[in-house]
């Protein structure tokens, strides 16, 4: 990946943890207030980062032929199957328990909220044990990754 | 009645909304990628590990910038903490188990489901993705159930 893109996933970054920072999602407090109908914010947050999106990516592939650092435009591919909706279950689960998802666990980070290194390192274990189970059974493909990127 | 809903203020939540949407929307237009949050976790695991699944190109591919958009993420909550947020440390008083079991779970169920808050909930509902939708239903519906057991728990 070039430079400029790069550098523009760094400021989209910088942007989105200032926002989670602003919209106090770096809290879990916050969050579990939501969870259990205490404080809606979390709505108004989601809610408002979604319709921005939406204007754009609805847009963006209207009036430009592609993206300006790159070839083309991705697109979020979901799949409508049970891996998608068993894994946000237990994803919500998780969430419920701890007040912390991926993007506020790590920007929480920047602000000092260190105990957030706990969740975290829940989760590099949770995505390790998923990737060895996705991984079992398959046949063990000449690197087929590795060969890709190249 | 919006004192109700809203305890703490609305600005706030909308403000910062609005600055994430305009992030996801600034990768969009500048790079085309779609920027969930929760692929960093198995994605940078392919420098590490040799499980086939790591290996995929998705994570592959992008396993580099993934990483570059989390230190963003821990610079822009720094510049929030040093310019609004007066210096002070943010810190939780989340019990430490309730950030541990939550994050395994969290973590191995966001990947299992291949997004979480950010990718279903903002980019997989900004793309008009009916599975996302669902997505975020049941997550909602999960986590709104779990934290009300966890109180039972002598969780925070």
């Amino acid at each position: 990946m070039n430079l400029k893109s790069l550098f523009a996933v760094l400021i989209t970054g910088v942007l989105f943890g200032f926002g989670l920072a602003l919209s106090t999602m770096i809290k879990p407090e916050v969050v579990l207030s939501f969870l259990r109908f205490q404080d809606f914010g979390l709505l108004c947050v989601l809610g408002g980062a979604a319709t921005v999106t939406a204007i754009c990516y609805q847009l963006a592939p209207r009036f430009l032929r592609k993206p300006f650092f790159a070839a083309s435009f991705g697109r979020h591919a979901a799949a409508m199957n049970s891996q998608t909706i068993g894994g946000a279950a237990l994803f919500g689960i998780g969430w419920g328990i701890s007040g912390v998802c991926p993007g506020p666990a790590i920007a929480g980070l920047g602000a000092g909220n260190w105990p957030l290194l706990i969740a975290i390192g829940g989760m590099i274990a949770g995505a390790y044990f998923q990737g060895w189970l996705a991984s079992r059974g398959t046949a063990a493909p000449l690197n087929s990754g590795r060969v890709a990127a190249r | 009645m919006l004192e109700t809903f809203f305890p703490n203020g609305i600005a706030h939540y909308l403000l910062g909304g609005i600055l994430i949407g305009s992030a996801v929307s600034l990768a969009f237009v500048t790079t085309g990628l779609v920027t969930g949050m929760s692929t960093v976790f198995s994605s940078t695991w392919s420098y590490f590990s040799k499980l086939t699944y790591f290996h995929e190109p998705r994570f592959i591919s992008s396993r580099q910038w993934r990483l570059v958009l989390a230190l963003g993420l821990i610079l822009g909550a720094w510049l929030w903490a040093n310019i609004l947020g007066h210096g002070e440390a943010v810190h939780t008083r989340v019990q430490w188990w309730q950030l541990l079991i939550g994050g395994l779970i969290g973590g191995f169920g966001a990947r299992m489901s291949n997004g979480c808050t950010s990718g279903h909930g903002i980019c997989g509902l900004a793309s008009l993705q009916v599975p996302s939708l669902l997505a975020v239903v049941t997550f909602l519906t999960s986590a709104i159930l779990t934290a009300h057991l966890v109180l039972h728990f002598g969780g925070l």
